[in-house]
């Protein structure tokens, strides 16, 4: 493989990674919330966007829109009900409660729809190569790499632009400041929660084609979408973006070059900078 | 003397119920003995729990890896029996602890200094690293594949390894379970046992009062480790094989719910939690395996939001409010 396709193939993965794990990364920073469960998320978004398409007859780009309206809301439920009991506890406890909650959401797939591999049909014009003048490519990954470019655009202005933005990120850097200065970091956290499980539905769908869809989904990720949040740093869209294209990238190289075992640098590299920078790359460090 | 001093002097001492369940467990042997095999899955699964109550329940450390020093034993044990013919199971224990120990000693000294999120990433990546270091060491390990078919001398040069019904390795186990107790029962009780749970509760305080909290947690974690160890080296004895099913995320996860189920920072947590846990999933996870991910799920999520301190916590609960 010529060096191009190369890195188009490991940034439209790193693009998929990003869309699912932007979230993660907003809230664990704002709540510092050990949330395990977010790829369960993920996952049943790609379950929304199999059953909308196969039963209702919906397109992909419509299914992709739905994804994320029903797993945004059941999120917000999920939120209020249960998370928010245990934003004062223990780390321990938020990561029981996560595992336990991925379980759940594992079983229940399966129960209801089954334990096969899902396949999510694409549309005719996303699937093909497209000519790009100096060479041929495939056209989801490219139409993969159009979204996430446009997707990392739009968060960052919203995050950087507006006054949204600019409480979330004022509440991460201080939670107690930004409270008393009259931001409500609740109010907040839910809607960021609720905009990031949505963005990990979508990513679910959008990545199936890479990344599969099946129950044992969210923990068979879980490793790697913690490390692309840990390595981006939290709280960090910018941070988030670069992580996920340069694991995107490694990991794709490594799995061609190095089939077995290749996947062990990352870990290994990942160890060595969260020991040398635990804040991630981009992070800044906590007060 | 005044009953807070009193009691405090005195908890330390054994009580009568305490006698139980090593009479449960031997009575087991003479009650069960078609399901000896289970039982001796069990105690090393009590033993495993134990080690992990030592970081996770006393020393406040929340990991994600502990699997990563089963299976360093349990491969230790197995590349020593199979790679150099060294089938002494009980120096094959002593070599499965040093080396875990040894690791852990290592891996704390480096991966403590962080703490939270980072903590929970470094451990769960060092125990990815290991599964995949022993995936890609064919020539040692096995490979995917693990090694099958380990033979083990005599115990003590008295009692062969029984294939068929698991009574010797059900006794052996039980000793080295009570071994490894009376030693994590000791060292809880310990003044090195309080300073741990000082570190948990109150961190700050500790650095105040001048205890070399580095130190202390390392050496926690150190200790841990061999316990962990000397289970995976158990357990590749008494089933006689090891593969990579001895790690990964699942394994981790599976023996921390344990504990929390059983209750954590208790010791006899690990023995409620590995027997409620292990027995349901003998029952349950192979008629039902879907609902019992289900079940084990929903379990979880109501312990963590309403039953912290497991089986143990609800039971002291309802005695206090009696």
């Amino acid at each position: 493989m010529d060096p191009v396709s190369i890195l188009l193939g490991g940034l439209s993965s790193g693009m998929v990674l990003f869309i699912v794990s932007v979230g993660l990364s907003v809230t664990m920073g704002l709540m510092g919330f050990v949330n395990l469960a977010h790829g369960g998320f993920a996952m049943l978004g790609g379950y929304v966007i199999v059953l909308a398409m196969k039963h209702w007859g919906l397109s992909f780009v419509p299914a992709l829109a739905l994804a994320f309206v029903v797993v945004a809301a059941f999120s917000v439920v999920l939120e209020r009900l249960l998370y928010a009991r245990l934003y004062r506890a223990q780390e321990l406890d938020q990561v029981l409660f996560t595992i336990g909650l991925v379980f759940v959401m594992t079983a229940a797939v399966t129960l209801g729809v089954g334990p096969e591999t899902q396949v999510i049909r694409l549309p005719d014009w996303l699937r093909g190569q497209t000519d790009l003048g100096f060479m041929t490519y495939r056209t989801y990954s490219l139409a993969l790499i159009v979204v996430g470019t446009l997707l990392v655009i739009a968060l960052w202005l919203g995050f950087e632009r507006t006054r949204y933005g600019a409480r979330i990120r004022a509440a991460v850097d201080n939670r107690r400041m930004a409270q008393s200065l009259g931001i409500d970091v609740g109010r907040l956290f839910t809607v960021a929660f609720a905009l990031g499980s949505g963005l990990a539905a979508v990513g679910g769908g959008l990545g199936a084609e890479i990344l599969g869809l099946d129950p044992n989904y969210p923990l068979r990720y879980l490793v790697y979408f913690l490390i692309v949040v840990a390595v981006g740093g939290l709280g960090k869209v910018t941070g988030v973006f670069f992580a996920a294209l340069l694991i995107g990238v490694l990991d794709f190289v490594l799995k061609l070059y190095f089939p077995k075992g290749g996947t062990l640098f990352i870990y290994a590299l990942a160890l060595m900078l969260l020991l040398w920078r635990p804040q991630g790359l981009f992070g800044r460090k906590s007060a | 003397m005044s009953p807070a001093p009193d009691a405090l002097q005195r908890r330390h001492r054994f009580q009568w119920w305490e006698l139980l369940p090593w009479a449960t467990g031997l009575a087991m042997f003479f009650a069960f003995p078609n399901y000896l095999s289970f039982g001796t899955q069990l105690l090393v699964t009590i033993l495993f729990a134990l080690s992990l109550d030592l970081v996770l329940g006393y020393a406040g450390i929340v990991t994600l890896g502990h699997a990563a020093f089963f299976c360093v034993g349990a491969y230790t044990v197995g590349i020593l029996a199979q790679q150099l013919g060294w089938n002494e199971p009980l120096s094959g224990l002593v070599a499965a602890g040093l080396a875990a120990g040894i690791v852990g000693l290592i891996s704390g000294f480096v991966l403590l200094r962080t703490h939270g999120l980072t903590l929970l990433m470094v451990t769960l990546c060092t125990m990815t690293l290991l599964e995949q270091a022993a995936n890609m060491g064919h020539a040692w390990t096995g490979g995917f594949d693990g090694m099958p078919g380990l033979s083990f001398t005599m115990i003590l040069g008295l009692f062969p390894f029984d294939v068929l019904y698991f009574k010797s390795q059900y006794l052996y186990s039980l000793s080295v379970l009570a071994l490894g107790f009376v030693v994590v029962r000791t060292l809880v009780y310990s003044s090195f046992g309080q300073s741990l749970t000082g570190i948990r509760e109150n961190l700050l305080r500790m650095h105040a009062v001048g205890a070399p909290v580095r130190g202390r947690l390392i050496v926690a974690y150190g200790i841990s480790a061999a316990l962990a160890g000397v289970a995976g080296g158990l357990f590749t004895q008494v089933t006689g094989y090891v593969n990579l099913a001895v790690l990964g995320l699942e394994r981790a996860a599976g023996v921390m719910i344990i504990l929390i189920l059983g209750g954590h920072g208790r010791l006899y947590g690990a023995f409620v939690g590995a027997v409620a846990y292990l027995v349901l999933e003998h029952l349950l996870a192979k008629a039902y395996p879907t609902a019992w991910q289900l079940g084990l799920g929903l379990t979880l999520v109501a312990v963590a939001l309403f039953a912290r301190g497991g089986l143990i916590g609800l039971f002291e609960k309802l005695r206090g409010a009696r």
